[in-house]
This record gives C-alpha cells, sequence and structure tokens, in this order.
C-alpha cells in the first residue's frame, strides 16, 4: 500500500518477485491498477487518500477475528512488547467521544518572528498521556514535560508545534510509532557476525547522569487482563469499532469481497510460523495525515506480532540512493546528525544544559543523547569545543520555525528570502509550480548545480509566463549561477539505501568538463566562509571560525578533482575517532562519551568504519548460498550492522525463537544471539525485571523488546511525538470531493498545515467545478521532475510525452477518445496533457456516489527532450502536520477536452 | 548471388545449420523469459542500447502511442529488445495486464539465415544467429524472412540488425545485456537445456499453484523451426503475444509457390514471395484453431486456456482498451515488423 514498488523500485522488488516464486503472495492497494498490481495475486482498488479507512478495517477485523482471538500467540506479543496493557489519563478523550477530535485541540498561534508555520489548529498532549498513578491529570507530565515515548514530531521537534509541551515546561519529547522520523533501534556496535562484549557499557557517563536521573518519572500504570476501560488495548478496540467491511467500502471504493480476502489473507499469514511484511513509500506520507497513515499500519503490524521479525515489518522505501542518508545525515531543517532535534529559538534550548534537559528522554537507549550531543559538537567545533564553553553548544545556529520546502517558497514569495542553493531539485516544475516560480523570481540570487539546464534554472527566460508575456525578464533581477554536476558513478562516496545499508561506491568513471561533485561544492564554500570571516569580530561569525573544517587529501595523495575533499575523511568524521588522534576510529556508538573524549559527527553511523583499513561500507562479502543468514558481511547497515530492528521481538518473551521457521535471534542462556546483531542487551537476559529507578537501558525489563522507546514497548497508543493525535483516525483530504463518512463534523485533519494565500486557494468539498479525484505518481521510465532522465534519448523515446490516465467512462462522459489533448485544471492552475484511456484506472462508488479516478505522471517541464506540462501546476501548499510534506496524492480536479 | 552460400529455397532444412563462427561448438546457448516475472521496467531494453550502443529512435524525441506503456512499439534495427504491454479489462480494475519482453528468437532452423543472399548472418558456436554488419549489404531479404518480425534496418548503419545475443560479452563469458540487467530474472540466460528443464519446472509450479494456463512457446525441439533458442513462458494464446502459433521457414513457404521457386530466384522474387508468405502466415496465425498449431501447454490446441476474461475476439494486442480508440488492430499484429 502506498507504494507502486515494481515501477519506482524496480531493482529491489527482485525479492518480492523471489519471494512469490517461493510460494508468498504479493497484494497491492493502490487507485491504479500498475505494474506493480499486474505480478500480484490480488489487486485492491482503493480512493486515494483513504487509506487510514482501510488499514483501520483491517485493525478492526483483526481484533474481531476468531483467529486473532484464539491463537495465543497473538495475544503473548501485544500483552507483552506492546503498550496495551498501560493506562491512559482519565481526561483523556478519543474522536469517537468529540466528534473527530482528540481532546486538547487549541488554536495555533503564530510565533512573532515567522509567519510561515501555518498550522491550522494545534494540540496540547496533556490528556494524551500514560496513567502514572498519584496526582491529578495533567500532573503526570513527569519533571521535565518528558513522556513515556521518547522521541518527537519533526515539527515538535523543531519547536514549531507545541506537541508535549505544556504551557512552563520545556519541549516535549516523543517518538511517532512507525513513522519517518523514528530513529533506530540502536544499541551496541559489534563487527560482522563478530561476537562482541556486552552490550551497554556500564552505565552512562558520569558527566549528564544527574540530568537524566532528574528526568525520571514514576512508572505508568497497567492493567496485565486487557479489560480496564482506559487501557491502550480497549482505547484502540474502541476506536476502530466502526471500521467495519462496509464502512470501508462506503470510504474507500473498495469492493468488500476484495478487502475481506486481503484480511483473510492477512491474518493467515501472520503468527508464529509466518509473517507479513507492508511496503509503502511517498504515497503514504504525501498527505496531510501522512505519518498516520504509517503509524496505523505499525499499529496493525504491532497486534498481528509482525514486528522485530524476519520477514515482517513496514519496509518505508526511500529515494534510489541517499534520501535516508540525507535524513540520517540531514539536509532537513528541523533535525541534526542521528535524529537529534535540531536546537530552536522556540524550546528551551537556551544552553547546553537546557538543550539536553529538554530532548533527553531518561528511560530506553536514547538517555545516551548527552553522548551523542557532545560528541557531535567535538565534531563541529573540535579543539574550540570545551565543557567550559558548553562544547561550543553557542556557535550552533538555532531555528525559529517551519523551514521545510513549503513554509521557505512561501517566505520567498513573499520576498524574503534572498538566496538560493538548489542542489537536485526542481522547484520551477514543484508544487503549486507558479507560486514556486513567482519565489524564484523574487531571489538576489540562485544557485543551481544539476546535470543540464534545468526549468529552474532556466526558468527566467524560459517559464509559461516569462513565453505568454505575463512576466518580462528584464522585470526578474534574480543573478542565476549554474554549476555542471557530476553524477554518481563518477567519485568516491557512500550512499545510505532504504534498509539504512551504507555501501561505498567508487569513481567509475571521471566527469565531463568542469563538473564537481556536491562534496567539492559544499566544502569549497565552507572553506571560503571560513576565510571571509576569518578576521569578524562579530558574535554571530564566531562559529564559523570556530567550526573545524578540513578533509584535505593527505599530503602528496592526487585528489579525484581539483580541490575534492577526500571522501574517506568524511566518513570517518561520520563514524567517529578519539578525540585528538583521528587514526584511532571508534568501534561503535557505545564508545561514545558526554566529556568530549570522543569525536563523532553521526551516532548512527558509528562501527561503519571502526579502522582505518575496516571501511565495512565498502564489504562485499555475501552469506553462503543455501542457508539463513542476515548478510551481515554486506555493507553496513546502521544502527551497529544490524539488519532488523527490534530483533528481540524474534524471541518470545522468554527469549525462544517463535518457532523454527521464524528463528532470528534468541537467547542461548548466557547471551543474546542469531544470525543478526541482536538489538538488545547483549547479556541482558529475559529474566530481567523492570527497574523504574533507574536511567537508559538498566531501566527496561528483559521482555522490552523496543529499545528506543521510554517504555521498551511497541506503541499502538502514542501519548507524544505525533502532533495529531495518539491514534490514527480518517480524515478526508484537504481537497475531496466527498464528505467525511465516519466524523462528519470534522472533514479534515484539525491540526494540517495550509499556507493560506490568494495564490493558494483550495476547493470546497464536493466543488462541482473540481469533480474528479487526481493522484501523482512516477514511472520506471522517468525521475523525478525528469531532470536526470527527460535528457536522455534512451529515457525519452521510453516515455516521449506528458500524459494523464483516465477511465473509460470518465472518457465516455467527456467525449475524450484514447490520445485526445485534454484539459486539467484545479483551482491553481490549468495545464494540457495527452490522455491515456484505460480500465487500469476508473470510477469508485464512495458512498453511492461515483468518483472518478485521474491519474498524473508529475515528470514533465518544457526543457529538455521528452517534454510537457509540470503536472505540480496543479497541486497546493498543504502538508502534514509532523513532518510539513505536501498532499501531492490526493487533490481534486477537471478534465476536458481541449 | 553476392555471397558464397547457397540458399536452401527447396527442400528441407538441416535441423541445425552449422556453425560459422569457426571457433569450437560450445554448448547451444539462449535466452529463457519468463513473462510472469515480467514488470515492465524496459531495463532490458536500455540495457540493450546501451551495451550494443543503439540510437534512440529520432533522437528521443517522439509521440505518445497510445498503446498502453508501449512506446518504442516493435523490434527493429535499433530495438533489439522490446517490452510489450498487453491490457486486457473488460472492466475497470478487472482484469490483468501481461507483460512481456521480446527479443529475437535465434530459430534453430532460422529463415534469415537461410534467405541471406551474403552470408552475412552466420550461426555461431553457441548456436545463436548474428547478422555480421560489414557483410550485410542491406538487401532486406531477412527482414521479409523473419516469422517473427524481428529484423529491420538500423538507419545509423544502413544494415539490417538484430539481437546478437551479446555474441560480444557471452564469448569472454559474461551474461547478456538485458538478461544482466532485469531486476526480476524475467529474462534468464544459460544454456538451452539447463533454461529448458528450468522452464518446465517453473510451468509445472505455476500449474500445481493454478496458473492453468502457463505453457512454454518455443521450447520444444521437435517443434517449429527445430526449437526457438530464445523461448517464453507465456499465460496466454501466442498471438495476444504477438507470436506466430505456427512460425515457419521461408523454404518451406516457397514449396506451395511452385512457379516462383523454379524461375530464377532473383533476389526481388524472393523477397517479394516471402514477404507475401509472410502475410499469408499472420493472417493465419492470427485464425485459431490450425490444425498444425502447437497445443498451449500440455493442453489441447482445441480448447483455449483457461484464464481470466478477455475482451471479444479472444485476444487482446497492445493497445487501448477496445472501447477507447476504435476497432482493435488485428490480433497477432502487435509482433509484426514493418
Amino acid at each position: 500500500m502506498g507504494s507502486n514498488m515494481a515501477e519506482c523500485h524496480p531493482v529491489a522488488f527482485r525479492w518480492p518477485m523471489r519471494a512469490k516464486v517461493n510460494g508468498a503472495k504479493i497484494v497491492h492497494v493502490d487507485p491504479r491498477f500498475t505494474r506493480t498490481s499486474a505480478v500480484a495475486d490480488l489487486h485492491v482498488p482503493i480512493r486515494a487518500g483513504t487509506d487510514i479507512a482501510f488499514l483501520g478495517g483491517l485493525i478492526n477485523h483483526v481484533l474481531n477475528s476468531p483467529r486473532w482471538n484464539s491463537d495465543p500467540f497473538f495475544r503473548e506479543y501485544v500483552l507483552n512488547y506492546t503498550n496495551a496493557a498501560t493506562l491512559i489519563n482519565a481526561e483523556f478523550r478519543d474522536t469517537e467521544d468529540l466528534a473527530g477530535r482528540f481532546s486538547g485541540l487549541e488554536p495555533f498561534e503564530a510565533t512573532p518572528f515567522w509567519a510561515y508555520d501555518a498550522f491550522v489548529g494545534t494540540y496540547r498532549n496533556d490528556t494524551w498521556q500514560y496513567d502514572r498513578g498519584g496526582g491529578a491529570p495533567g500532573a503526570t507530565m513527569g519533571t521535565q514535560g518528558q513522556m513515556a515515548a521518547g522521541r518527537p514530531a519533526n515539527t515538535e521537534q523543531s519547536g514549531e508545534a507545541p506537541g508535549g509541551r505544556p504551557p512552563g515546561t520545556p519541549g516535549g519529547a516523543g517518538q511517532p510509532r512507525g513513522a519517518a522520523a523514528r530513529p533506530p533501534g540502536a544499541q551496541r556496535p559489534a563487527a560482522p557476525g563478530v561476537p562482541t562484549s556486552p552490550g551497554i557499557p556500564g552505565g552512562l557517563g558520569a558527566g549528564f547522569d544527574p540530568l537524566v536521573r532528574s528526568l525520571l518519572q514514576p512508572a505508568a500504570r497497567t492493567d496485565p487482563t486487557l479489560q480496564d476501560p482506559r487501557c491502550v488495548f480497549q482505547i484502540v478496540k474502541r476506536h476502530f469499532s466502526r471500521y467495519t467491511p462496509e464502512m470501508v467500502e462506503l470510504v474507500c471504493g473498495s469492493p468488500k469481497e476484495k478487502f475481506l480476502k486481503l484480511a483473510d489473507w492477512l491474518l493467515e499469514n501472520s503468527g508464529r510460523e509466518r509473517t507479513s511484511a507492508f511496503a509503502y513509500a511517498v504515497a503514504w506520507t504525501q498527505h496531510t495525515y501522512g505519518v498516520q497513515m504509517i503509524s496505523c499500519c505499525a499499529l496493525l503490524q504491532l497486534l498481528l506480532g509482525n514486528m522485530g521479525r524476519p520477514g515482517g515489518g513496514i519496509m518505508a522505501l526511500r529515494g534510489h540512493a541517499a534520501i535516508q542518508g540525507s535524513t540520517d545525515v540531514p539536509t532537513l531543517y528541523h533535525s541534526i546528525h542521528g535524529y537529534m532535534s535540531h536546537p530552536s529559538a522556540l524550546k528551551k534550548h537556551d544552553t547546553l544544559y537546557d538543550y539536553l534537559t529538554t530532548e533527553t528522554t531518561p528511560t530506553g537507549y536514547w538517555a545516551n543523547l548527552p553522548k551523542f550531543m557532545v560528541s557531535y559538537l567535538k565534531s563541529f567545533y573540535g579543539d574550540n569545543a570545551t565543557p567550559e564553553n558548553d562544547f561550543g553548544y553557542d556557535w550552533h545556529p538555532k531555528i525559529v520555525g517551519d523551514h521545510s520546502h513549503m513554509a521557505m517558497f512561501a517566505a520567498m514569495a513573499d520576498g524574503k528570502v534572498k538566496g538560493m542553493f538548489c542542489i537536485g531539485q526542481n522547484p520551477a516544475t514543484s508544487l503549486n509550480a507558479k507560486l514556486e516560480r513567482a519565489g524564484l523570481r523574487r531571489l538576489e540570487w540562485l544557485v543551481v548545480k544539476d546535470n543540464w539546464l534545468t526549468e529552474t534554472a532556466t526558468h527566467w527566460y524560459t517559464a509559461p509566463e516569462v513565453k505568454d508575456g505575463t512576466v518580462k525578464v528584464e522585470d526578474i533581477q534574480t543573478e542565476v549561477f549554474f554549476f555542471p554536476s557530476t553524477q554518481i558513478g563518477e567519485y568516491d562516496g557512500s550512499f545510505t539505501n532504504t534498509q539504512r545499508m551504507l555501501q561505498w561506491h567508487f569513481m567509475a568513471a571521471r566527469a565531463p568538463g568542469d563538473c564537481r561533485t556536491d562534496t567539492w561544492f559544499y566544502y569549497n564554500l565552507g572553506k571560503r566562509l571560513k576565510k571571509l570571516y576569518a578576521d569578524s569580530t562579530l558574535p554571530r561569525d564566531q562559529g564559523w571560525k570556530a567550526t573545524l573544517w578540513d578533509y584535505d587529501p593527505e599530503p602528496g595523495t592526487e585528489p579525484l578533482y581539483p580541490g575534492e575533499p577526500d571522501a574517506r575523511k568524511l566518513l570517518r568524521e561520520l563514524n567517529g575517532y578519539q578525540t585528538g588522534d583521528p587514526s584511532r576510529h571508534l568501534p561503535g556508538f557505545a564508545a561514545l562519551k558526554d566529556d568530549g573524549s570522543t569525536t563523532c559527527a553521526s551516532w548512527i553511523y558509528c562501527g561503519c568504519y571502526p579502522a582505518p583499513d575496516r571501511n565495512l561500507t565498502a564489504s562485499r562479502v555475501p552469506d553462503p548460498p543455501g542457508r539463513p543468514g542476515a548478510q551481515l558481511g554486506w555493507g553496513f547497515a546502521w544502527p551497529a550492522n544490524r539488519r532488523v530492528m527490534y530483533n528481540r521481538a524474534s524471541a518470545d518473551p522468554a527469549g525462544n525463537p517463535w518457532s523454527e521457521r521464524k528463528r532470528w535471534v534468541w537467547w542461548d542462556g548466557a547471551k543474546w544471539t542469531g544470525y543478526d546483531v541482536p538489538d538488545f542487551g547483549a547479556t541482558t537476559p529475559p529474566t530481567k525485571p523492570a527497574n523504574p529507578g533507574a536511567i537508559g537501558l538498566d531501566a527496561l525489563a528483559g521482555t522490552d523488546p523496543f529499545i528506543m522507546m521510554a517504555d521498551g514497548k511497541g506503541h499502538l497508543f502514542v501519548p507524544t511525538g505525533l502532533v495529531d493525535g495518539p491514534l490514527p483516525t480518517h480524515y478526508e483530504p484537504a481537497e475531496s470531493p466527498v464528505r467525511n463518512a465516519i466524523y462528519p463534523a470534522q472533514q479534515t485533519s484539525p491540526v494540517l498545515k495550509y499556507w493560506k494565500r490568494a495564490d493558494n486557494p483550495l476547493a470546497g468539498i464536493g466543488d462541482p467545478r473540481y469533480p474528479h479525484v487526481v493522484t501523482t505518481y512516477r514511472l520506471t521510465e522517468h525521475y523525478l521532475s525528469g531532470s536526470m532522465s527527460r535528457w536522455l534519448p534512451w529515457l525519452s523515446e521510453l516515455q516521449p510525452e506528458f500524459f494523464i490516465e483516465i477511465g473509460t467512462a470518465l472518457a465516455e462522459e467527456k467525449g475524450i477518445r484514447n490520445l485526445d489533448r485534454v484539459r486539467i485544471s484545479s483551482p491553481r492552475g490549468v495545464i494540457h496533457a495527452k490522455a491515456l484511456v484505460t480500465n487500469r484506472i476508473g470510477v469508485l462508488d464512495v458512498g453511492g456516489r461515483k468518483v472518478h479516478h485521474v491519474g498524473m505522471p508529475w515528470h514533465w517541464g518544457w526543457m529538455g527532450l521528452s517534454t510537457g506540462d509540470p503536472g505540480n501546476t496543479l497541486t497546493s501548499f498543504v502538508g502534514d502536520p509532523n513532518v510539513s510534506i505536501h498532499e501531492g496524492k490526493a487533490f481534486v480536479c477537471n478534465v476536458e477536452k481541449a | 548471388m553476392a555471397g558464397g552460400r547457397a540458399l536452401p529455397i527447396l527442400g528441407q532444412a538441416p535441423p541445425r545449420q552449422e556453425s560459422a563462427t569457426g571457433g569450437p561448438t560450445a554448448e547451444p546457448m539462449g535466452f529463457f523469459t519468463d513473462t510472469t516475472l515480467c514488470i515492465g521496467c524496459k531495463a532490458c531494453e536500455v540495457a540493450c542500447k546501451n551495451w550494443n550502443q543503439l540510437p534512440a529512435s529520432d533522437g528521443g524525441v517522439g509521440e505518445l502511442s497510445g498503446m498502453s506503456y508501449d512506446n518504442t512499439r516493435r523490434l527493429d534495427g535499433i530495438h533489439w529488445r522490446h517490452v510489450k504491454f498487453i491490457e486486457q479489462f473488460p472492466q475497470p480494475y478487472d482484469g490483468r495486464w501481461l507483460l512481456m519482453s521480446d527479443v529475437c528468437k535465434h530459430c534453430v532452423q532460422a529463415g534469415c539465415l537461410e534467405v541471406c543472399p551474403t552470408g552475412a548472418i552466420i550461426r555461431t558456436e553457441f548456436d545463436t544467429v548474428v547478422i555480421q554488419s560489414d557483410v550485410c549489404n542491406g538487401c532486406r531479404a531477412c527482414i521479409a524472412a523473419c516469422p517473427f518480425g524481428v529484423i529491420d534496418l538500423n538507419p545509423a548503419a544502413g544494415t539490417a540488425q538484430k539481437c546478437t545475443l551479446c555474441y560480444d560479452r557471452i564469448s569472454v563469458g559474461l551474461e547478456p545485456a538485458c538478461s544482466k540487467a532485469c531486476p526480476t530474472d524475467s529474462i534468464q540466460f544459460g544454456t538451452i537445456a539447463e533454461l529448458r528443464a528450468r522452464a518446465r519446472r517453473r510451468v509445472a509450479d505455476l500449474q500445481a499453484a493454478g496458473v492453468s494456463e502457463a505453457y512454454l512457446y518455443g521450447a520444444d525441439p521437435e517443434g517449429p523451426l527445430g526449437g526457438l533458442n530464445a523461448f517464453f513462458l507465456l499465460i496466454d494464446e501466442p498471438e495476444v503475444y504477438g507470436l506466430p502459433r505456427d512460425p515457419k521457414l521461408p523454404s518451406r513457404n516457397l514449396t506451395e509457390s511452385a512457379a516462383l521457386s523454379t524461375a530464377g530466384a532473383v533476389a526481388l522474387g524472393v523477397l517479394g514471395a516471402v514477404g507475401l508468405r509472410k502475410r499469408r502466415m499472420d493472417e493465419q496465425a492470427a485464425a485459431h484453431g490450425e490444425p498444425d498449431a502447437p497445443p498451449p501447454g500440455a493442453g489441447s490446441p482445441a480448447a483455449p486456456p483457461a484464464g481470466p476474461p478477455r475482451p471479444p475476439g479472444g485476444s487482446s494486442p497492445p493497445g487501448p482498451p477496445p472501447s477507447a480508440g476504435g476497432p482493435p488492430p488485428p490480433p497477432g499484429a502487435g509482433g509484426a515488423g514493418p
């Protein structure tokens, strides 16, 4: 669901196909019958944007099924490994009680310094918290507002969304249950296949221990019988009780018999002996409730006992090369390396002590945050970072709100952004494309680094509004710089794939002409800025002066390109080393200290390069054929080269494999062992009781597999971490032809992001001018905005023109024949395309109403060999409140013959 | 006649043409294309073009074909692999999408080789059929002789070209570019003996799993053309994939055209006859139930295999659904050359 894996991840789809040959069933739930559906055993059509109703239907079906209620496996897994038994605050009110809203909804008040956070409302999550006994509701917050979960959602991480932060207390912390922002299970370093010393080094470093200990709060109350109406299990059951197969059919338009077939297959294929996996991609993220879709799937997978086990889980299919890497070592605005929160002016982050107090979760593995943060600051500022100056924390930049794509372009269109480095993006064809181009035209300077002269590089003389005379070239004052870029085969480096696996790649060919790498660009830019500020006495420039910035190749070593840094030195910086001696690489993140004696840019990558002659990312040693294994010698998967996270859950509470067939990691009487690197204290016995008075992993029991969570449990109910509710709830997309059938009084998410402005209008519910649902997607033949494919003859001939796909019923209704030119409109704009008429997409019966789907690949622009209108002309600036991603998979349009 | 090779116009072709590459005869090699594993990614098309340095049509600037996701449309001199997209949807969301990567069949009895007047087309030590570009004079005889419509002129070279089964790669122990690039192993390369055994197992597995319509096309050494060294696993009638039910050698066709065969047999005449016969053969192939048609799989030739419902006509060529784009092109036309 939420993925067209065969088309968009064809190389990875090798493995599902191999599983299919071995007897596995593939089910594809999608508004279109795609190349993935073509090889699936079952295709279930669904109205775009209604995945939570569908998944909620599966949850309800599972919870009421005879199999789930009779096989003791499910209860044992759920009772021991999830927070099903935990009691929630008595003041909590579900959407079922409040007609589609959770308790705690408030108006959003923008901060004085940044007007682009765009929330339409906000939740205070006091009432969503665990019941920790004693004290009035709301007093269960703990000393510093620290919650049960562990890590915040992105917007909460950046400070713009209050999330778990009650007034007067520092920022909250929590973690999305299964969301993109979730950091990994992590705990001890290990070389592939090499037994390691006992896991957690004997306790946390002394320096910040008292701080961490001060954050402890009383243990939550539980009801192991799962009968208490306030326990998570009962709340979940009630919450989804109306998501029946009939409701699924009504909301999603999915035929009941197909839905039930899928539900039965899923149940049959889950349990001790079998596991089922979900794969999703951006079709689950690009919504105003995308994080909740993924969270809903995580809830379902936890109920089915499919988490932390081989063949189970949720596969987030990310970009082909380093999209995973770009969040690990982030180009994101809200986090710094290793999923630590970016220091924010909106939170109690004034000093390092404040930051750690606000951000540290005292129990679970995130209790080690001080070590990660101090080692990171040492990497940033080197010898200039000392205990006396908070390891240079004051030099670190802080953010003031949402600085994500849409927020920045909204600000840009208002003339509030001076310059932009545009690298690996093509915003001239991006969301609400006319608005983004209006933003580009307000820049003083624009740097584009790409392989070809993209639409963004040439918008000032090739954009439609320039061609038609609406905008005059001479009125655009932007100075545009173009830097020709290398391709991935033209330099050394690592990329991180969707399995969190770092793989080294070697230069295969020299780049033509004067093309340079992105590392060259930023490295040399940094060098020049350091030089520029070298003599400055201004306080704001001191950070630049203090920054450690030396990745030149060793003397006598020829750089790949003139001025190119040494990629191995960059990897060493990420891996970490003993402060003062870069030749002593760190073996893993258990070696990190909070006293400045270790230097490590990204704690999660620690261990990938444990010695100068051991670059594990370049390792290519497969397991011998015919034996079960985790391929630990192939590349390096963070954290600690684990391939299945939270794999303690692959064994039962006593530590034995759930079944021989699904054996993965188990307790051998003295230690955890198995095919994978165990994701648990190496010698922590299954019998160890929880110790609520301790910090870090010492607080958790030997049966708590989810060690990154403060309570070691998988969260069915998410008390903190998600800013839009502790449970997934069906809402309609920001634009929809129908009313919310589950909560008629609450059409859309009450806290979604909408950048309300004249150039970003939205259609009302059921607007007759825009009666069809349009969904966007990629084709195998092109890549993203086409900037890597539309210039290539071999790819362009495969998909030479922009087209939309419409069903035969809509075609008949509108008198459109195959290949006719059509006009597609949304409140944001009008584009033209050729129509591909097909029964692979069509009309769904949604509550008695026929809803036509329009499929629109969004690869095109006016430059290159294969050209066409940008599909994104029609999309809008609305987004998910957790992560600020846009809603590109479900909105409305009209189609007419041109 | 430009070449030294005698044209075996009359009489039966030898069961196996001799290797002409001079090297030691290796084991016959070929492709097994399992269409049930194809995801239509076209990596084979691009890998082929990349390795063989074939140009894109019109430099890559073209128009949407409207034939599902197929925009290269056919095998020809610059498209040596071609992925077909066959939509079979009587109702919205209700049907199937057959995907198939087509290629030169490297026939054990190859019509193109028979008719080539210059000896440019040879049989290699791997039992594959290769056109030597430097010997080809562009006479087009082979184009008409191929019952599968595989060959055409490469406009850049001015000679007839087609898949070489990556002769240059397999000669040095490498796998052909297309099968190497295929992410799902829909295209498998190996010795014919091994591939046939593997293919038979796969058919048995599929049938056991309920895909009763699965069968092999071209894997039978006793079948037409002595078997194909590039054979296929299909789940619908051959014509649905644009494949002739009973491909024939031009020599065999010509035995019926006594007048022409006894004439001077100038190349042009041969060409015309072959072309005529080919069209008729296609027409015959399009009509079901030829007496000598190979049975699909183990089933009876008369009974169409059980399977998902198909649009009227019994087959659906690549292209838009009937209701969308007017009458569908004739069955079997999908794979025909120009």
